[in-house]
């Protein structure tokens, strides 16, 4: 652990934190990329994705949704239900990042994850450590993703059937990774395979995408009534 | 306009306002400890919902086939700590091979 008091503050080791967020996290952008083609988005779209909506878990339900069959307002609202937690990540860092004006238009799109966790855990470095490190990783994090996303788009573009390829069982992978560091008590393990469950048993009565944004019930209930 | 351009435009500007709004609004909206714990549990059974019908259904029927071993991998790679790209791998990896055996 390194250990910076006071006004000033390692600015390579936030880089570093940065860095090594980033990279990993922006690599996986080329499965995004290669999915997404495979679930049959062209490669601008595919892109756009990337570019304007920008957050892993959305992007991954939007496609999973069109793909599977669904309409294109239960792809928008699964997308849009995972994409509240961005909005209460901003609503954490706002006072911490204290930006005005135009500026605020410009960094809500790198409100995500990543960005936010590298800020979190630079908070004994101080608050313009935090600021350097929401930033950096921002920025990081848009780049490499949309680069990866390309690539894999590309790529995908060019070989046939995804399924020869394993592509339709990396999407459900990559789900499980968003989901496995989530599932830190009971609480949250008890609500993952009660909505895997239901979800299923809705699959066969209700038209796709539906029953994914049906479970978001279990999550209004544990929620509320647990303490 | 296509579905696919409504889908991902859509989502794209509902994701986006969603961000902006925690820029915009008072942040005392977060001090209710039930809002917190529901939005704590939404991507939760968001998650586990998409990887479900993801990996077990096909056009709205319950399908067992290659892509549950594939997750079946992923979660073995998981449970050993593998990075991200190499779980989705392994995952693709142990897919195909079941594909080819058409299992």
């Amino acid at each position: 652990m390194r250990q910076n008091r006071g006004v000033s503050f390692d600015r390579r080791a936030v880089f570093r934190d940065s860095l090594s967020v980033s990279i990993p996290v922006g690599t996986y952008g080329a499965a995004f990329g290669a999915a997404s083609v495979a679930a049959g988005f062209s490669v601008a779209q595919t892109c756009a994705l990337s570019l304007l909506l920008f957050s892993g878990a959305s992007q991954f339900a939007v496609i999973g949704v069109m793909a599977s069959g669904g309409s294109a307002l239960s792809a928008i609202a699964t997308g849009g239900l995972l994409g509240i937690r961005n909005g209460l990540y901003a609503l954490r860092m706002s006072p911490i990042l204290k930006l005005s004006g135009f500026k605020r238009f410009l960094v809500a799109q790198v409100t995500i994850d990543e960005s936010t966790g590298v800020a979190l855990s630079q908070e004994n470095r101080g608050e313009a450590a935090m600021r350097l490190g929401f930033i950096s990783t921002g920025i990081g994090v848009f780049f490499f993703w949309n680069f990866f996303t390309l690539v894999g788009a590309l790529s995908a573009n060019a070989i046939g059937n995804p399924s020869m390829w394993g592509l339709d069982a990396a999407v459900p992978a990559a789900f499980l990774g968003l989901l496995w560091p989530r599932l830190t008590n009971s609480k949250t393990k008890i609500a993952a395979s009660l909505s895997a469950v239901i979800a299923l048993l809705l699959t066969p009565i209700l038209p796709s995408g539906l029953p994914i944004i049906c479970t978001v019930v279990i999550a209004l209930v544990i929620g509320w009534k647990s303490k | 306009m296509t579905n696919l351009w409504i889908a991902t435009l859509g989502a794209s500007t509902i994701c986006y306002l969603l961000k902006l709004s925690g820029f915009l609004v008072p942040s005392t909206w977060l001090a209710r400890p039930k809002l917190q714990r529901i939005n704590e549990l939404i991507p939760v059974v968001l998650l586990s919902a998409l990887v479900a019908v993801q990996s077990l259904s096909t056009d709205s029927r319950v399908q067992v086939d290659h892509r549950l071993g594939g997750l079946i991998v992923a979660a073995i790679a998981l449970r050993l700590k593998a990075p991200f790209p190499i779980m989705m791998l392994a995952a693709a990896i142990a897919s195909a091979i079941l594909y080819r055996f058409s299992l």
